[in-house]
């Protein structure tokens, strides 16, 4: 132990372990992409904030204080309040802790659903390939928020099912995008190797299909965490969204947000900067995973 | 005869075409039409013809990753043809692959190490990582590359190593039969002749037989002991190399050879225009007869009506053209 502090030497680059190889990613990602370092910076910054949003805000989300409506930003409200008096900093914390779990729900199970469905039509092909690239035709040809009205309308709205349903949506659409660079990848002559040395099926998918499938899947799952935030707000102001009054961005933007827009452009303001600062992040951050994870990429600017 | 390593016989590799609605069969590609042949263990067999003439999807058709249409392949004494693909993986290494694409052929996104190490991972042949690492080095070592560039990517190699990892790779499970399908013709010239030295070195070392496709009739010359010349899915000439390239028999044959182009200038301008004109005929609607007839400049009546076969023994090999009718 003392032997490692008085080392005067750096310690060997080779990573030790998942919390080395942590660090080493996190070395490279602040030295090659020091704008996607940034975006993960933020990022996690609005997670702490979500997660910690019960401790983090000054006030009860549902805290009202007619005494204070519609104020402009202060110290007592850095965020100003809303039109029943509810602090929006505090409601934005909130808010960002409903946003982060709705987005990152959905979008996983999106990109989840376009990996199983892109991977079983690409690669086994054929038969299989037909039917299933079909149902997604038949689910296509339905518009997304037709789909969403019905659906929330039936089993009313919520978290959970407001989750699944963007999930599915999101999911099946992506499949193809999936779909397509498996079958690129397919016909590559590295799975013809393997194939010819008799690897199994599975061992080809965990091995050569999934690893080169990989940028595609980053990028899907980060653009559509902004996009379910933004799905979500659209459905807020139809009513169909997370029940009020949990404060959701999306509802505070086109609920309140719009409505007082001109007496108090923070409400509408504060939500908006969030979410688009978020959703850069996210973004600036996935396109900097995606080319670190390239081994082509390593090195070379 | 009895040291066949992989005997071929009468391969038939037919696409089907579908068409229209109902996906109804309309015709089929005949790739590969009537194909024999045989490789003797430890010999290397120069499959030569344009592209699109079987040479490929013969050999894939070899190993199974494509299923045959008919015909029956032997390998070391075993028909695989019946096989089912559980059991095919047993016959499958001792059967490897070397592909074109040096670039192509390795996944990017794996360390040499891996890459090489897939076969024996595949296979469970490796006690454990420290032994299946020291199998890579060896590996490594054997065909030329530094053991300690193994944690390298794909992409930090240069076109020759990269052929050396696929050659390691195909080495890996100890094969009997090394099926090349035109190693080296992505390559530069220079780099091309290291590797096929290196491909007839280890051959010598480690007594391997293999099946060599190109359509680069010089490389051939250089690495083959025996030649078969292919044309629109049929083996019209197989032939030892020095029979061969100095007596070819076959009209095709010997037009591939004058089109091998000549190092000296002098005897380049000097010698015949190229002996065959017009396009390959496609291989959906290939021509009656002799395959070759449209475009022979020997052609006979019979050559359009008759089929020749494909006859005779070594040493003046075998040869299907009516120019050369069976004896008796």
């Amino acid at each position: 132990m003392t032997e490692a502090v008085l080392s005067p030497v750096p310690q060997p680059l080779v990573p030790q372990g998942a919390v080395g190889r942590l660090f080493a990613f996190v070395r490279r990602l602040v030295r090659e992409k020091p704008l996607g370092a940034a975006g993960g910076a933020i990022f996690l910054v609005f997670l702490f904030c979500g997660i910690f949003a019960d401790f983090l805000a000054p006030y009860g989300m549902n805290e009202t204080n007619l005494e204070v409506r519609l104020e402009a930003p202060s110290l007592a409200h850095p965020l100003g309040t809303d039109h029943l008096g509810r602090d929006v900093l505090s409601r934005i914390l909130i808010g960002a802790k409903l946003s982060m779990i709705v987005s990152f729900l959905a979008a996983g199970i999106g990109t989840l659903v376009s990996l199983v469905i892109g991977v079983l039509s690409g690669y086994l092909g054929g038969k299989t390939d037909m039917i299933l690239q079909r149902g997604v035709d038949a689910w296509m040809t339905f518009p997304d928020l037709v789909l969403l009205i019905v659906i929330i309308s039936v089993v009313g709205p919520g978290i959970p099912q407001i989750v699944i349903v963007l999930g599915l949506l999101y999911g099946i659409a992506g499949s193809r995008i999936v779909r397509g660079a498996v079958v690129t990848v397919k016909e590559s002559m590295y799975t013809h190797a393997a194939q010819s040395i008799g690897a199994r099926t599975l061992h080809i998918l965990a091995r050569h299909i999934v690893p080169n499938v990989m940028p595609v899947l980053i990028v899907l799952f980060t653009t559509r965490i902004g996009a379910v935030i933004l799905t979500e707000a659209g459905l807020s102001f139809l009513g169909l969204g997370v029940p009020p009054p949990e404060p959701t961005w999306g509802a505070m933007l086109s609920g309140t947000g719009r409505t007082y827009m001109y007496l108090g452009p923070w409400l509408a303001l504060a939500p908006g900067l969030c979410l688009t600062i978020v959703v850069y992040a996210i973004n600036v951050y996935g396109d900097a995973l995606r080319d670190l994870l390239d081994p082509r990429m390593r090195g070379s600017r | 005869m009895t040291d066949a390593l992989l005997q071929v016989q009468d391969l038939k590799v037919h696409f089907p075409v579908r068409e229209g609605l109902l996906q109804r069969e309309v015709g089929s590609v005949k790739a590969v039409d009537g194909v024999s042949f045989e490789l003797r263990r430890g010999e290397t067999f120069g499959l030569v013809g344009e592209s699109g003439c079987g040479k490929s999807t013969t050999a894939l058709a070899v190993l199974r990753m494509i299923e045959p249409t008919a015909g029956r392949i032997v390998f070391e004494g075993e028909d695989v043809t019946g096989h089912t693909r559980a059991s095919m993986r047993s016959i499958r290494r001792r059967m490897q692959m070397v592909y074109q694409d040096p670039f192509g052929a390795l996944n990017p996104r794996m360390k040499v190490q891996d890459i090489i190490g897939e076969p024996l991972a595949v296979h469970g042949l490796a006690k454990d990582r420290s032994a299946w690492r020291a199998r890579i080095s060896e590996l490594m070592d054997l065909v030329g590359l530094l053991p300690d560039m193994a944690d390298r990517y794909p992409h930090e190699f240069s076109g020759g190593q990269r052929q050396r990892i696929g050659i390691a790779r195909a080495l890996a499970l100890e094969p009997s039969l090394v099926i090349c399908d035109e190693p080296v013709s992505a390559l530069d010239v220079s780099i091309q002749a290291q590797v096929i030295n290196l491909l007839v070195e280890l051959q010598e070392r480690l007594r391997l037989t293999y099946l060599f496709i190109a359509h680069d009739l010089s490389v051939v010359r250089h690495i083959s002991d025996r030649i078969g010349v292919m044309y629109l899915g049929r083996i019209v000439e197989v032939a030892d190399r020095d029979t061969l390239f100095k007596n070819p028999r076959h009209p095709y044959t010997q037009a591939l050879l004058n089109a091998v182009p000549l190092p000296d200038p002098e005897l380049e301008s000097r010698r015949p225009e190229n002996l065959i004109a017009g396009e390959v005929p496609s291989v959906r609607n290939p021509p009656t007869g002799c395959r070759f007839h449209p475009r022979c400049p020997e052609a006979m009546e019979v050559c359009s009506q008759e089929v020749p076969v494909l006859h005779g023994e070594p040493p003046t090999g075998q040869v299907a053209c009516h120019l050369h009718p069976p004896s008796g």
